[in-house]
């Protein structure tokens, strides 16, 4: 049943593994990774898993089974740092720091 | 006078008088280098020959009646990211020991070479610049030569502790979040980050583009200002450098704090540091008669925001690096820069969007301030190995978080000196910042504070170093300036 109903999730509710900073932030980290037997490793559990997995194939990064919790845990941190400026009120107009002259 | 551990003052005077020579400096120098190194392990490479080199030909000119430089016989070393022709550049990395040897020095070598200096050596530092603990897998740790057991501080680890061992007199380190103000603090010496854009960063190994920042590490205000002088101007080969005129400082240390309104840094500035941090704020703040308490708005999320453009720059730097490399980086520096390549590129606009904002806001306090005292580090230089200390009452990684005082202020690129408060058993350092372009401000309230005896870098007694010195590899370079 366990297995039905993650892969059911997944396929049904992909909005999941889009990438909110706020929402990944504000979201308590769960205590583990809960990989159901039988599945794919994009099925896990936590959507930080599955932008680690996702990142890391897309952009052909070596991941390590040994290395994933730190990078996680890295990513995890970077990503709640984030969540206190991306709310940030700033206009449309606001320019970028730096500055491009042609 | 000791040569070896005379200010670079003190040197530059003797050799322009013929008291001493620039020969019998640097010998006296490889010498202390030779003997303490192997305890300190500041040095990755030294460059005898080279510098023996140097230093003949500064004595023969003087000998013919030419004018000595500003820097003349001083001895200097850089942290290992500056190029220096004959050796690669090696960052800190395994992986860079396989480029090619540079071909030239950078910028700023050159400029305190022009200036009389005499480069010695090449210093430790962590990976890639990406720490603020100056330990490093490759080349082992930088030590404290306060306590051997503890941290330099870093990334400028060498840097601060060559300085703060009396190896050398003056050395160049880089800043991108506090990498030479926080070995500056926990190894008891005065470092300048200049204002963004200041100093040439061209034929250094970057890091960060958007925050990456250059200046000298000295035991005395005034060698920091002789050794910034002598760097200023504008450099072609480095976008980021100002087209601005050289501006002096030397000359304007002895104006003092007259006409100076200084204040204390509040909010996120005085939450989570440790006793000794207060007790050096205190001290400052006391002897420049300093009461008021200013705000820099948002501080938190200026740290956060420059928290996520160094993960996003610095992966970026590194990613084919990382994908064809990944097990020759330091762990931990390979896992921060793997998740840094996976944050979504509308965070870091957004950060860089916000670094305006703050911009605008923290000039405005300039308006009612001239400069402002803040925390350097959160406490004295914690033990190497140590992975974690109490901030605010939370327990947090320290290779992230001893710059977090650090970091919203080099965000926008603000001037700013540590000033070493001597505190017992530990130094720790002062951020005396102000607005863009016055470098003048906080040099001239430092030396009024060392003039006052409140800030000061003592030399520590060190050990002689139970271990023979290491090979290191300055053969190359040797050869090359034989």
């Amino acid at each position: 049943m366990a297995t039905k109903r993650a892969k059911s999730q997944t396929k049904t509710k992909p909005s999941r593994v889009r990438v909110k900073a706020k929402t990944l932030a504000a979201r308590p980290a769960k205590k583990s990774v809960r990989k159901v037997s039988g599945t794919k490793p994009e099925q896990f559990a936590d959507p930080l898993d599955i932008l680690v997995d996702a990142s890391a194939r897309a952009l052909d990064l070596p991941l390590e089974p040994t290395w994933r919790p730190a990078v996680k845990g890295n990513l995890d941190v970077t990503l709640r740092l984030a969540a206190l400026f991306t709310d940030f009120p700033l206009p449309d107009d606001a320019e970028p720091a730096p500055v491009f002259v042609a | 006078m000791d040569t070896s551990t005379a200010h670079a003052s003190e040197i530059a005077a003797a050799v322009a008088a013929g008291r001493v020579s620039a020969v019998a400096v640097v010998d006296a120098t490889l010498a202390r280098i030779a003997q303490h190194d192997g305890a300190l392990n500041a040095f990755t490479a030294v460059v005898e020959a080279r510098a023996r080199k140097k230093a003949r030909a500064l004595d023969a000119a003087r000998s013919a009646g030419q004018a000595s430089g500003p820097l003349a016989g001083v001895p200097f070393a850089v942290k290992n990211l500056f190029d220096v022709a004959g050796l690669p550049t090696v960052a800190g990395s395994k992986i860079n020991r396989d480029r090619a040897p540079a071909v030239r020095d950078a910028t700023l070598i050159a400029r305190l070479e022009a200036a009389g200096a005499v480069l010695v050596g090449a210093l430790n530092m962590g990976e890639y610049a990406y720490d603020f603990t100056g330990e490093n897998v490759h080349d082992g740790s930088s030590r404290n030569p306060h306590d051997l057991a503890r941290m330099t501080g870093g990334s400028s680890g060498g840097s601060g502790g060559a300085v703060g061992g009396a190896l050398v007199p003056i050395a160049l380190g880089s800043d991108t979040n506090g990498s030479i103000r926080v070995p500056s603090s926990l190894c008891g010496v005065f470092g300048l980050k200049p204002t963004y854009g200041r100093l040439s960063r061209a034929h250094t190994f970057p890091f960060v583009a958007s925050l990456d920042h250059v200046g000298p590490l000295a035991r005395s205000v005034r060698d920091l200002a002789l050794a910034y002088d002598a760097m200023q101007g504008h450099d072609p080969d480095d976008p980021v450098c100002v087209e601005r005129a050289v501006e002096p400082v030397t000359p304007l240390l002895a104006k003092g704090t007259a006409g100076l309104r200084i204040a204390i840094a509040g909010g996120y500035f005085r939450a989570g540091l440790f006793p000794e941090a207060r007790t050096a704020i205190a001290r400052v703040a006391a002897a420049l008669g300093v009461g008021d308490e200013i705000e820099i708005p948002e501080a938190p999320r200026a740290r956060a925001a420059a928290y996520v453009i160094t993960a996003s720059e610095g992966a970026a730097l590194h990613l084919e690096r990382l994908r064809a490399r990944a097990d020759d980086f330091d762990p931990a520096v390979r896992d921060r820069l793997i998740a840094g390549a996976m944050i979504p590129a509308a965070l870091v606009a957004k950060a860089q969007k916000f670094r305006r904002w703050y911009r605008a806001r923290v000039l405005e306090l300039f308006a009612g301030v001239d400069a402002i005292l803040a925390p350097a580090t959160p406490c004295t230089a914690p033990l190497i190995g140590q992975s974690t200390f109490m901030l605010d009452g939370v327990a947090v990684n320290v290779r992230a978080n001893l710059g977090v005082y650090t970091q919203p202020i080099s965000f926008i690129g603000l001037p700013v000196v540590a000033v070493p408060v001597p505190l017992h058993p530990m130094p720790i350092g002062v951020q005396i910042i102000a607005a863009p372009w016055r470098e003048d401000v906080p040099l001239r309230i430092a030396h009024a504070l060392e003039a006052a005896d409140i800030v000061t870098a003592a030399i520590p007694a060190l050990e002689e170093s139970r271990n023979k010195p290491r090979k290191w590899r300055s053969d190359v370079a040797a050869q090359r300036h034989k």
